[in-house]
């Protein structure tokens, strides 16, 4: 579960990008975080992977209170998240299997695991047959899928998606959706951040809207902009 | 961390190290010929520094200091200041020379082919107040030491020393040294600066790469250690480079003055190539790799905030 109780981040202008949020995301849920440019969904993502740290308040994830996270423990606490970025960020010189390879190379995976997991990841994004290209050879759905597998093959309890479809045309952006709620079906957490009022409205989901810096709703089913 | 994971990210980190190198080939070519040159002047310094205090060695051991004594004095007296002599730090060994012992060299040396002349003195020897002690020192730079105390010794006349040739092989040896330990210290720190660059240039050319592996949860060591890998690399192959060469080099050097310059080979000897590389060779390896491995630790400790 992550719970963030009267979270607030201020940057050193002053204006916080973060006042007296709290929430509570339970485990397996599908939470879509809405919100414009500069309303402070990112510093969220931030603080939730501990990259920033709160000005006031307290997260807690998993059970575990970040605050009390020290520096060498946080890349075990990031392996409790699988992420995947609007720009996809893949390694340019890798091939798909590679890319996603790399994920399980950075905990210190075994090989003979390696070599198991990533067909099997592979194709349950779909781009099994696609093992060899590298990122330029694919289109932009394909790269986001291979950015999910990626994302999931260290098996995450909660997987974070700042802007998934940004890039994407609405064919692909729907099947990295449909994709992303398959994956929340099995049971992992998922949270999506998104300018894409199309896909809230469509898949009923958990919405939490922020407006400099506020929740100004939190709302399940049907999702109305002017909330 | 099990043990399993601490060996793939062991051979990860190598793999990634290796990789980086030739990523960054420009860059990591630079920093081996830097290192190279550091080292190879290095290595040059020393083998002119190891030569040149062997021959220093066995100058130092034809230079003695003479000591005369006063007239009339017994030969109890003579034996009683050669063991106060013996006990002295800076003497390697001290040899009697009688006064009959002095004239026959003296004959031999001056009147050869012509000894007759010498005939006529010898009931009546002219170096007869000529029995000394030629002392031997164990290093140049002490003579000045021994002679004061030999200069204080009651019984002692003069003290003949070839302080010229003791003094200026002393101080040429440590102008030498001092000399090549500053162009050493200077290459070194361009060494230091070039590695550092190269690890720079690779961090910067990783910088997204590193950021997805933070993401993903890897650790401050996963990330850190492909650059100092690539450090510690670059160093040994920059060691290796030039030890090989001067090994080959100094061998050659060696059979090339003794057939050419007969002359010199019999002056002085050279150190021969193993005795000098038995030392040189850890050096030098010791040496490339702790640069490598500080120039790299240093640099991703400055710009790999992790």
């Amino acid at each position: 579960m992550i719970k963030l109780e009267h979270v607030s981040k201020a940057y050193s202008a002053g204006i916080p990008a973060l006042n007296d949020v709290n929430l509570e995301i339970e485990d397996g849920e599908f939470v879509f975080v809405v919100g414009d440019s500069g309303s402070g969904k990112s510093t969220m993502i931030k603080l939730l992977m501990k990259e920033l740290e709160p000005t006031e308040g307290t997260i807690t994830i998993n059970g575990k209170e970040l605050k009390k996270i020290r520096h060498h423990q946080v890349p075990m606490f990031r392996r409790n998240f699988g992420v995947v970025f609007q720009d996809f960020r893949l390694l340019k010189d890798r091939n798909v299997y590679e890319n996603v390879a790399f994920a399980q190379k950075v905990v210190g995976a075994p090989n003979s695991q390696i070599k198991k997991k990533v067909p099997l990841m592979l194709s349950m994004v779909g781009l099994a047959a696609k093992y060899r290209s590298y990122p330029k050879e694919l289109s932009g759905g394909e790269q986001q899928r291979v950015a999910i597998a990626r994302a999931l093959i260290n098996d995450p309890s909660i997987l974070l998606a700042d802007e998934p479809t940004g890039n994407l045309d609405n064919n692909n952006a729907w099947e990295v959706m449909k994709l992303l709620e398959e994956i929340n079906q099995k049971g992992t957490t998922v949270i999506v951040v998104t300018h894409n009022m199309e896909i809230v409205k469509v898949m009923k989901k958990r919405v939490i809207t922020i407006k400099k810096g506020v929740v100004v709703s939190d709302s399940k089913g049907d999702y109305d902009d002017e909330d | 961390m099990t043990m399993r994971i601490r060996i793939n990210t062991f051979f990860y980190s190598v793999g990634q190290g290796i990789k980086n190198i030739f990523q960054n080939k420009m860059f990591s070519l630079a920093s081996i010929a830097t290192m190279a040159a550091c080292i190879f002047m290095f290595g040059l310094f020393y083998i002119i520094i190891s030569n040149f205090n062997g021959m220093v060695k066995e100058v130092e051991e034809g230079v003695a200091v003479t000591v005369f004594f006063d007239e009339g004095i017994t030969e109890e007296q003579i034996e009683e200041i050669g063991k106060n002599i013996s006990k002295r730090a800076e003497v390697r060994e001290y040899k009697y020379v009688s006064a009959d012992e002095a004239w026959a060299y003296y004959k031999e040396e001056y009147f050869e082919g012509s000894e007759q002349l010498a005939e006529g003195f010898n009931n009546d020897n002219p170096l007869m107040n000529s029995a000394n002690f030629e002392i031997y020192l164990n290093d140049v730079s002490m003579q000045k030491s021994l002679v004061l105390y030999l200069e204080s010794v009651d019984g002692i006349r003069s003290v003949k020393q070839s302080e010229a040739v003791a003094n200026t092989l002393a101080d040429f040896n440590k102008l030498l040294s001092y000399i090549s330990v500053g162009i050493i210290i200077i290459l070194l720190c361009v060494a230091v600066f070039l590695i550092s660059n190269t690890i720079t240039t690779g961090i910067t050319v990783r910088k997204e790469e590193i950021g997805i592996m933070k993401l993903i949860g890897a650790t401050d060591y996963l990330v850190r250690a492909p650059f100092v890998v690539e450090g510690v690399i670059i160093g040994l192959v920059g060691a290796a480079i030039p030890l090989v060469l001067l090994y080959v080099l100094y061998e050659k050097i060696i059979v090339y003055v003794a057939e050419q310059f007969n002359f010199i080979g019999s002056m002085l000897e050279f150190i021969p190539a193993d005795t000098i590389f038995r030392t040189l060779l850890p050096i030098g390896f010791i040496l490339g790799v702790g640069i490598g491995f500080i120039g790299s630790k240093w640099t991703v400790r400055k710009h790999l905030k992790v």
